[in-house]
């Protein structure tokens, strides 16, 4: 008879689950910035699927059962971690971003949004995927906690207040800075590889 | 009259809260009128469905 530990072994090297796990480190690469951390959220969250595989009811995908635990992880990680020292106080005016606006505060000819085409054929291109990874991976610590606490991991901008200590308009100011900054970084690369 | 810097700042914002009427009002009536910010709001869609998917939500 064979163990539970080579059952999970099994399972946990699976092709459907090797494929699982792939996104699941995409993921938790681009949330914690730590190969290492990522790689214990996933493994983790994977043996917890596996330990608890009989409270599965088949009412999601087993894919976004997996994937539920490894972000309620990540975010028990993130609620027990000591506060952050990162200073989300002082929001200074962004050069980068008030560049695409004219003195007016209207958009400067060469600052105006483009066309990406048509938005499910970009979200099914791999090649936008890859510049999304870059542009994610090269956002500031700062913004890209306070964007992945939001966009990634659904948390109410109330708690993300409270867990970085901030007010209610400096989080709204970083988060539209994060996304004009995403937005501005996808739409530079995308494009070029579009040409 | 909104500028296209405000438009993009609550075109965000409407992410995260509620809008009041007035914000709302003149939010449209910019937007009826700037192709820029009708792209800006469009890609904020395409980013905010980039990240239900990159987050595995996109099937909840």
């Amino acid at each position: 008879m064979e163990s539970i530990g080579q059952l999970a072994a099994d399972w946990l090297s699976s092709a459907q689950v090797i494929e699982l796990r792939d996104k699941m480190m995409r993921f938790a690469i681009l949330q914690m910035r730590d190969q290492h951390a990522a790689e214990d959220a996933v493994q983790d969250a994977l043996l917890a699927a596996y330990n608890k595989r009989d409270s599965f009811t088949g009412g999601s995908s087993l894919d976004t059962w997996v994937f539920s635990i490894l972000r309620n992880r990540i975010i028990d990680l993130l609620r027990s971690s000591t506060r952050q020292t990162m200073n989300f106080q002082s929001v200074e005016d962004d050069e980068q971003l008030d560049a695409l606006f004219a003195g007016n505060d209207h958009w400067h000819a060469q600052g105006k949004p483009k066309s990406w085409g048509k938005p499910e054929e970009v979200l099914d291109n791999e090649q936008f995927w890859q510049v999304f990874d870059i542009c994610m991976n090269s956002m500031k610590e700062q913004l890209a906690q306070i964007f992945t606490m939001r966009e990634f991991l659904g948390f109410e901008t109330d708690e993300i207040c409270d867990q970085l200590q901030i007010s209610q308009n400096n989080c709204w100011t970083l988060l539209h800075r994060a996304r004009s900054r995403l937005r501005y970084c996808l739409e530079q690369r995308w494009l070029a590889v579009q040409e | 009259m909104l500028t296209c810097k405000q438009a993009t700042q609550l075109m965000s914002e409407k992410q995260d809260r509620e809008l009041g009427t007035p914000e709302k009002i003149s939010l449209k009536f910019h937007l009826l009128m700037c192709n820029g910010c009708r792209r800006y709001d469009q890609q904020m869609n395409i980013i905010h469905q980039a990240c239900q998917k990159v987050s595995g939500r996109d099937d909840d």
